[in-house]
């Protein structure tokens, strides 16, 4: 009885579909926060003027909660009053109507809701990339600048690996509220065009509640956990080796 | 190798502030071991991280083997430094570490791994190339230090505080090691510290900072036994000199220069002096005695005497003594300008 619903979950196409978007969605947006997270704090760890309201701004997306920054966004990209796509037509970049279907076409609507998610998850991980940055001693990147290592060799070389248990902290992280969250897909396109932006949550949401199906939604959860622990095992071992450097 | 220079080099941290370095004129000679000796906040660092390039001087220039290296990065200036903490790369094996200033320079692989063995063998860490920096001693994280100092051969070898964060005893032993290595290497050398013993026993010259000027420059025998101000003469020697103020001068004299009077030649010319004897320090090898100078010209002044454990003499506490300095010994210094002048006759 119980297992039916598992082999059931596992020959729905939705599902595999929705399985294979919660990497996509998770690995994309993390890849995208790292590489972000990183340029940001590069430039927020020198001092310039106005350095504490720019810290501020960069804050405000994770402060404030994600659906109401999310309906913003869901009105950015909207298919008929989208300021981009304003934008684009008085560029002259796009006309007026054949404007891109932010949300309605399934190839953008994952790419929007990646970078909508990105937009959310990068001041934590800003923040934490900074602390690791301010932590590592003056003198380090002094003596590799007179042992005659440029900037990228510096960073490269130096200076993030010796971040990297800190970089791990961050990721694995992001990794857990990326995989597990769906506010950002409700809100601005419910896994919809056709199911194209599905993730294992919103689909466990959307058959579980809205449904009614409640063991079908809960076994597609359940498929979340070995992921999940595979994910805490690896970010509790980095953060002992960090605590060891 | 390389000669340095500085003219008029001025570092100010904060405009209108007192300089951190001001207005300094230096000149290293080639292949020398030059001590930059201060009290904490003296500015003998800034200088070194001006040179090292670490640091933008506010004016003045820096010259580096006939180079005006002002405006070059520390990578351009090819030198060596070796940090207080040492900063050693953690992440890195010892191997790793010694090769990095190679590996900046693109040196094809196979020589990086000659160079790496010749540095780590000429001091002595050839089995630890595999460790990683944490997994060491404090002596051997400085050996490391300094094997990824000399490894590139470089013109200029800039050490800041090196032995300062070893223990006493192996202090002693580094800092004769270090200075033999430098002997060896012949590299011109630049040297910041604040422990007066190391100064002297390891600089060709020394330069003695104060408040981010430069006070005196000589060889150790030249600021100890010539000091040209007051600040030179109390800030070196153990304890420090006697300054003693009479008829319009500061006087000065070393506490191993102070005698009881039967200690010096009949036929010397000797300033005769009643001390009376306060409290001693047995030190082992010395003894200091402390007391307070009475009738003559330093009458109620302070003053110590330092003499070996091996004179018979002994000197009862509160009783006053017979004691003499050689008149040679004694060192003049205006009252205003607390530099030195000519000595005089004292009343």
């Amino acid at each position: 009885m119980g297992l039916k619903n598992f082999t059931s979950v596992l020959q729905n196409p939705t599902f595999l579909r929705a399985l294979r978007n919660s990497f996509v969605f998770t690995v994309a947006s993390q890849i995208l926060v790292l590489v972000g997270a990183n340029l940001l704090a590069l430039v927020l760890k020198n001092a310039f003027p106005g350095r504490r309201f720019a810290r501020f701004l960069i804050l405000l997306p994770w402060v404030a909660p994600v659906s109401i920054g999310s309906i913003g966004w869901k009105w950015i990209l909207d298919s008929l009053y989208s300021v981009i796509n304003w934008v684009l037509v008085r560029l002259h970049l796009v006309k007026e109507f054949s404007a891109p279907m932010w949300l309605g076409e399934p190839k953008l609507a994952m790419m929007s809701v990646i970078l909508v998610h990105t937009w959310h998850m990068l001041p934590f991980a800003t923040v934490i990339i900074l602390a690791g940055w301010t932590a590592i001693p003056k003198d380090i990147p002094e003596a590799a600048a007179v042992d005659g290592a440029g900037f990228f060799r510096r960073m490269f070389q130096i200076e993030l690996p010796m971040m990297l248990p800190i970089i791990n902290v961050a990721v694995l992280f992001g990794v857990i509220f990326t995989f597990t969250d769906m506010t950002v897909i409700y809100i601005l396109t419910r896994g919809g065009p056709y199911d194209t932006t599905q993730v294992l949550p919103s689909l466990a949401f959307f058959t579980g509640i809205l449904g009614s199906d409640l063991a079908e939604g809960a076994a597609i959860s359940i498929f979340l956990v070995p992921l999940l622990v595979a994910v805490a095992w690896l970010m509790l071992r980095s953060a002992h080796r960090a605590e060891v450097v | 190798m390389a000669v340095v220079q500085t003219r008029g080099l001025t570092k100010l941290f904060a405009k209108g502030q007192v300089g951190a370095v001001v207005d300094v004129d230096l000149e290293s000679r080639e292949g020398e071991f030059l001590v930059l000796l201060g009290p904490s906040g003296s500015g003998k660092t800034t200088l070194l991280r001006m040179i090292a390039g670490l640091e933008e001087p506010t004016s003045g220039e820096i010259w580096i083997g006939g180079v005006l290296v002002n405006d070059l990065t520390p990578r351009q200036r090819r030198i060596a430094m070796v940090f207080q903490s040492y900063a050693l790369y953690p992440h890195l094996t010892v191997l790793g570490n010694i090769e990095f200033p190679l590996k900046a320079r693109r040196m094809p692989k196979e020589e990086r791994r000659r160079k790496a063995q010749w540095a780590a063998d000429l001091l002595g860490i050839g089995r630890l190339l595999g460790r990683k920096p944490r997994e060491l001693s404090g002596g051997e994280r400085q050996r490391v230090a300094l094997a990824r100092a000399i490894v590139r051969e470089p013109s200029l070898f800039l050490l800041d505080e090196p032995l300062s964060n070893l223990d006493a005893k192996l202090r002693a032993s580094a800092r004769e090691e270090l200075e033999q290595f430098q002997k060896k290497i012949g590299t011109t050398t630049i040297y910041v510290t604040h422990d007066q013993v190391e100064a002297m026993a390891m600089g060709d010259r020394v330069v003695v900072m104060n408040q981010g000027a430069v006070r005196q420059i000589g060889t150790p025998a030249d600021v100890y036994d010539e000091p040209q101000d007051t600040f030179v003469a109390a800030f070196l020697g153990s304890p420090p000199m006697n300054l003693l103020e009479a008829a319009g001068v500061i006087v000065g004299f070393r506490p191993e220069h102070f005698h009881p009077s039967a200690a010096l030649p009949a036929d010397e010319p000797v300033l005769k002096l009643a001390f009376r004897a306060k409290h001693e320090e047995y030190l082992g090898a010395e003894r200091i005695l402390y007391g307070v100078l009475e009738g003559g010209p330093f009458d109620g002044e302070k003053a110590v005497a330092r003499m070996s454990s091996t004179l018979a003499a002994r000197f009862a506490p509160d009783v006053v003594h017979d004691f003499a300095v050689a008149k040679k010994d004694l060192k003049f210094f205006d009252r205003e300008k607390e530099t030195r002048t000519e000595p005089r006759a004292l009343a």
